[in-house]
């Protein structure tokens, strides 16, 4: 099957309906060894057992990011190409970037009390994931102010082509500015300065979050695919009323 | 499995993640079975996309000229 093939809602749906099944038990294979390794994973020599919260606050924040990214390329398929699909998969995107955005920036403050002692600082790393969740919010309005989606959808391409330049920011922020965040420590050029006890959990339970996301997602557009239907239908029946 | 002193933050990090991803599902899940009910609603009633509707009959082939033969 053809990429474009996919512009076919129907064939989306029965894609859907084929994948959802084999991606959930993937999901759920990958979080029951994902937690087994993080529950087995030893204390580090600095921050203890509290190296724990890293389990869930890397892969939230990678998802984040990675769901930006994702929104990216679809505000790109919606402005250039006109891709039918683009605009479903940006909307159904939006809320699961900000809810793992969100969870970043909770776990990220509940292991700051301890070790840095305080829940937050302004500095570059979480000032900028705060402003990519204050845009997720704000395309998450943007998305209900507007009642057409075509209307909706280009206007929340735009607004995502705009913060995508955020992205570079919070990557390289721990760079560029002196932060109290930590520096990369699996994503570098030299390789992950993590010892593999805690690299392969960190790793697992990344793929098991990026899994969950994947099923979620997929689901999510099948649920706005069922929206739009419903809303054409009730258009259809309006103007058969009228005209009756 | 011994979390040390900071116990209550590595417990409450988890529990907020456990609750936004069952909040998660259960969105995608309750938001699928309510499309899927209106979607059967309106199309009991009658309401159907053109692309959903019945091609028009076509009318039937003409019949194939018969040769004569010489008999």
């Amino acid at each position: 099957m053809a990429w474009i093939d996919l512009a076919n809602p129907t064939r989306f749906l029965r894609l859907v309906d084929r994948a959802l099944p084999w991606l959930t038990a993937l999901a759920v294979f990958a979080f029951a060894f994902a937690l087994n390794g993080a529950a087995e994973a030893p204390a580090d020599y600095q921050q203890g057992a509290t190296v724990k919260i890293m389990f869930i606050h890397v892969p939230a924040a990678w998802l984040g990011m990675f769901c930006w990214g994702m929104m990216t390329v679809s505000a790109l398929g919606t402005l250039v190409f006109r891709h039918p699909l683009a605009d479903v998969a940006a909307k159904t995107a939006a809320p699961l970037g900000a809810a793992f955005t969100f969870v970043c920036l909770v776990t990220g403050a509940l292991w700051g009390r301890p070790m840095w002692g305080t829940y937050w600082v302004w500095d570059a790393r979480l000032t900028s994931v705060l402003v990519m969740f204050v845009m997720y919010l704000g395309l998450l309005a943007l998305w209900r102010t507007v009642e057409d989606p075509a209307r909706a959808g280009r206007a929340a391409a735009i607004l995502t082509l705009v913060g995508a330049l955020n992205l570079p920011i919070i990557k390289f922020s721990v760079d560029w500015w002196n932060t109290l965040h930590q520096p990369a420590s699996v994503v570098r050029l030299d390789g992950p300065t993590i010892h593999p006890s805690i690299l392969i959990p960190l790793l697992a339970m990344t793929l098991a979050f990026t899994l969950l996301f994947v099923a979620l997602h997929l689901a999510a557009m099948r649920n706005e695919v069922l929206r739009r239907r419903v809303r054409t239908l009730r258009l259809l029946q309006a103007q058969a009323a009228r005209g009756a | 499995m011994d979390l040390g002193p900071h116990a209550v933050f590595i417990v409450a990090s988890y529990a907020v993640t456990l609750v936004i991803v069952v909040a998660l599902i259960a969105w995608v899940w309750i938001d699928h079975r309510r499309q899927s009910r209106l979607l059967a609603d309106l199309e009991a009633r009658g309401v159907r996309r053109r692309s959903a509707e019945p091609a028009p009959a076509r009318p039937a082939d003409p019949p194939a000229p018969v040769k004569e033969t010489a008999a």
